[in-house]
């Protein structure tokens, strides 16, 4: 593989990779703090997807359309927290893979009552849709690079919320330490709503950037939701560093995976990852520190 | 489950009484009901090609009176969720309680190798609007099993010849990685004889294509040719637009990227793309006319190729009920009348092989935007007169 072609690949391993942190970010900070195991995430991706891209054709901005659905999809979440997932926290995992399981034939039917069995068209805004020549030889499209800025921005502005402010403070002891967190007379409730909104509203960022890209479409989320799954477990559970820096390198590994392996090794290729990182080090990468 | 189940008996049990009452159909007398079941995918990600047949049939059934050779018609539609367990559960259904006469739809061919053998072996007759699989066409081929639409390979085919009449001489292929994607880029190569670059297969249903995009840009092939149906393909080819590949290297595809339902989600990525398929909404027959009009009219949107072929089921049935004179219990006569296929289809006159696959034109089409501004296919010009299937010979069946 020539340097060009390499160095490409090493773009596009890097933008999978943060599309999958932003999904993997939410679902890894319900997962630990909360310990809820949410197969709906993909739904909220999905809706995210399907927001903007109204929103996009009401207004005719794209900018406007983000700025918009992720409110929305914060509200989205919360509402879906309050209203459903509240009952399970104290039921064992099997239940809750059973509940949020029904939240995706929910969602998956309540798009197609809404916005008809179709795919959803998402135009890709006209001033991200150029290439540009990043040396001689090597262009890459515009949209891309601010996917990847995109999810670095958001996984440092994460890293700040979780290490520097009160909020993720309480994310942290939550994640350690659940019954001490409540016992010390912090309104768990409320924490679990407001990371619940967080995490949906980082599902709906990756549903949102991804609509230009993809097709928007009932189901749209299953795929991602699980290889978001993959990037957490390896990652460590409730760890967003983990979720990053696993999240990078199964973008990677997949991206040349698939290039390298032939196609039913590449398939299998990042499950292999997984366990043998699960081998070495069987909770995950950056484990969350439980006490 | 349990109360879902529970109901669904207690439903069943209603309908077992209807269809006891109304069912009289006996061999030598023409029978005053016509019952048909649908069976399709209509959740799910595959819910909008089962939708579109469904609706293309309703609308033959509108155009034949709401009768089928002149007797009344009764609907039962069923889901088979694009799984095969289900479809058999569906099929039976069906054709125990429904006592359906006869049975259309099926989108996908795993469906298909399901559902095939419980509904002909009750002697049913069997109307594939869809699903085309090739061990179907050949020595598996059934006296019952009638299919409307196409071989699988043939549209690749189709494409096949195209680039090979084109003078392309290297092409690039891709396709998911499952049996009706090595199926369709098999038909490709057995009617295109120049140099293929590579074969790539990747993941079924995989969202993203930017690492193969940038294989496909540094191998420089004349052409590339590719099968992605449904969601994948809109995938494919907004990220192929997107990669700057459009310009550089032409894309060619079959009717099943480009088909109507998706032109929409598309948009400006799929202008000017070039396909091939056994229709297209501008083929210039009455039939063909009045049923695009009419379906615009009814849904509110153009209609696909896949409801084109529910549409030509309903009116095969039609024509093979009238040809029996009403006699849906007489087997032989209905068979016959099948045989003759005895309608004007949407695309012009239909004749079934020995294999019971048409034989058929292909078309090699064009997305454009018409001129009230919506994407839609113009034929070019003609891949194949009167195709038959490269399997039609290895069924014993003569008649």
């Amino acid at each position: 593989m020539d340097p060009v072609l390499l160095l490409t690949q090493v773009l596009n391993g890097l933008q999978f990779g943060v599309m999958l942190f932003l999904m993997a970010a939410g679902l890894t900070l319900i997962f630990g703090v909360m310990n809820l195991i949410n197969l709906a995430h993909g739904s909220l991706y999905m809706m995210g997807a399907y927001l903007a891209a109204t929103l996009q054709q009401k207004t005719g901005s794209f900018i406007a359309a983000i700025f918009l659905a992720i409110p929305l999809t914060v509200l989205l979440g919360m509402l879906v927290e309050t209203l459903a997932l509240r009952r399970l926290y104290n039921r064992d995992h099997l239940d809750q893979v059973l509940a949020t399981y029904g939240l995706i034939l929910f969602f998956n039917e309540l798009v197609r009552m809404v916005w008809g069995p179709q795919a959803y068209f998402m135009a890709l805004p006209q001033f991200l849709s150029h290439h540009i020549q990043i040396f001689s030889g090597l262009t890459y499209p515009v949209y891309r690079l601010v996917i990847i800025g995109v999810g670095l921005g958001v996984g440092a502005g994460l890293y700040g919320l979780i290490h520097h402010t009160r909020l993720g403070m309480l994310i942290r002891a939550g994640a350690s330490n659940r019954e001490m967190v409540n016992a010390l007379g912090v309104n768990i409730r409320l924490l679990y709503t407001l990371v619940f909104g967080l995490g949906a509203a980082l599902a709906g960022l990756a549903g949102m950037l991804a609509g230009p890209l993809m097709s928007v479409e009932v189901g749209m989320g299953e795929p991602i939701l699980i290889l978001a799954f993959v990037v957490i477990v390896i990652g460590g559970i409730g760890s967003i560093q983990g979720a990053f820096f696993a999240a990078v390198l199964v973008g990677v590994a997949d991206t040349f995976g698939r290039v390298l392996l032939p196609p039913g090794l590449a398939s299998m290729g990042i499950y292999i990852l997984m366990a043998g990182v699960l081998c070495w080090r069987p909770e995950g990468l950056f484990p969350a520190q439980r006490t | 489950m349990k109360q879902k189940s529970l109901l669904g008996i207690c439903f069943g049990g209603l309908l077992l009484v209807l269809v006891f009452s109304v069912n009289s159909a006996a061999s030598g007398h023409a029978a005053d009901k016509v019952k048909v079941g649908f069976i399709a995918t209509l959740s799910g990600p595959g819910a909008s090609l089962g939708t579109d047949i469904l609706d293309g049939f309703k609308l033959g059934l509108r155009h034949c009176g709401d009768k089928l050779g002149g007797i009344p018609v009764e609907l039962v539609t069923g889901d088979d969720q694009m799984r095969p367990e289900v479809g058999v559960q569906v099929a039976s259904r069906m054709v125990e309680r429904e006592r359906v006469d006869f049975v259309t739809g099926i989108v996908f061919s795993n469906v298909m190798m399901a559902v095939a053998r419980p509904i002909l072996d009750q002697g049913l007759f069997l109307i594939s609007a869809n699903a085309g699989p090739s061990l179907l066409a050949g020595d598996q081929c059934h006296p019952n099993l009638f299919t409307i639409s196409w071989q699988n390979d043939q549209t690749h085919e189709a494409m096949g010849k195209y680039l090979q009449d084109q003078g392309i001489k290297r092409v690039y292929l891709m396709a998911p990685d499952y049996q009706a994607g090595k199926d369709g880029l098999t038909g490709f190569k057995r009617y295109f004889e120049g140099e293929v670059v590579a074969e790539v297969y990747t993941r079924v249903n995989q969202p993203d294509y930017a690492a193969e995009l940038a294989q496909l840009r540094a191998a420089k092939p004349d052409a590339v040719f590719v099968f992605y149906p449904g969601g994948m393909g809109i995938n494919f080819v907004k990220q192929y637009a997107q990669a700057g590949l459009k310009d550089e290297i032409p894309l060619y595809t079959t009717a099943f990227t480009l088909d109507q339902s998706v032109l929409a989600a598309m948009g400006d990525a799929a202008l000017g793309l070039v396909n091939a398929s056994f229709w297209s909404p501008d083929l210039d027959n009455p039939v063909n006319q009045r049923f695009v009009a009419d379906f615009r009219e009814t849904y509110n949107r153009l209609p696909s190729l896949f409801a084109a072929q529910g549409y030509d089921a309903a009116l095969l049935m039609d024509s093979a009920v009238r040809s029996a004179k009403g006699q849906i219990g007489d087997e032989d006569k209905l068979r016959e009348g099948f045989r003759k296929a005895d309608f004007q289809s949407v695309r012009g006159d239909f004749r079934f092989n020995n294999n019971h696959f048409p034989i058929q034109n292909f078309y090699i089409r064009q997305v454009i935007r018409n001129d009230e501004g919506i994407l839609t296919n113009k034929i070019l010009g003609v891949a194949f007169t009167d195709h038959m299937d490269a399997y039609h010979q290895q069924c014993p069946m003569k008649w």
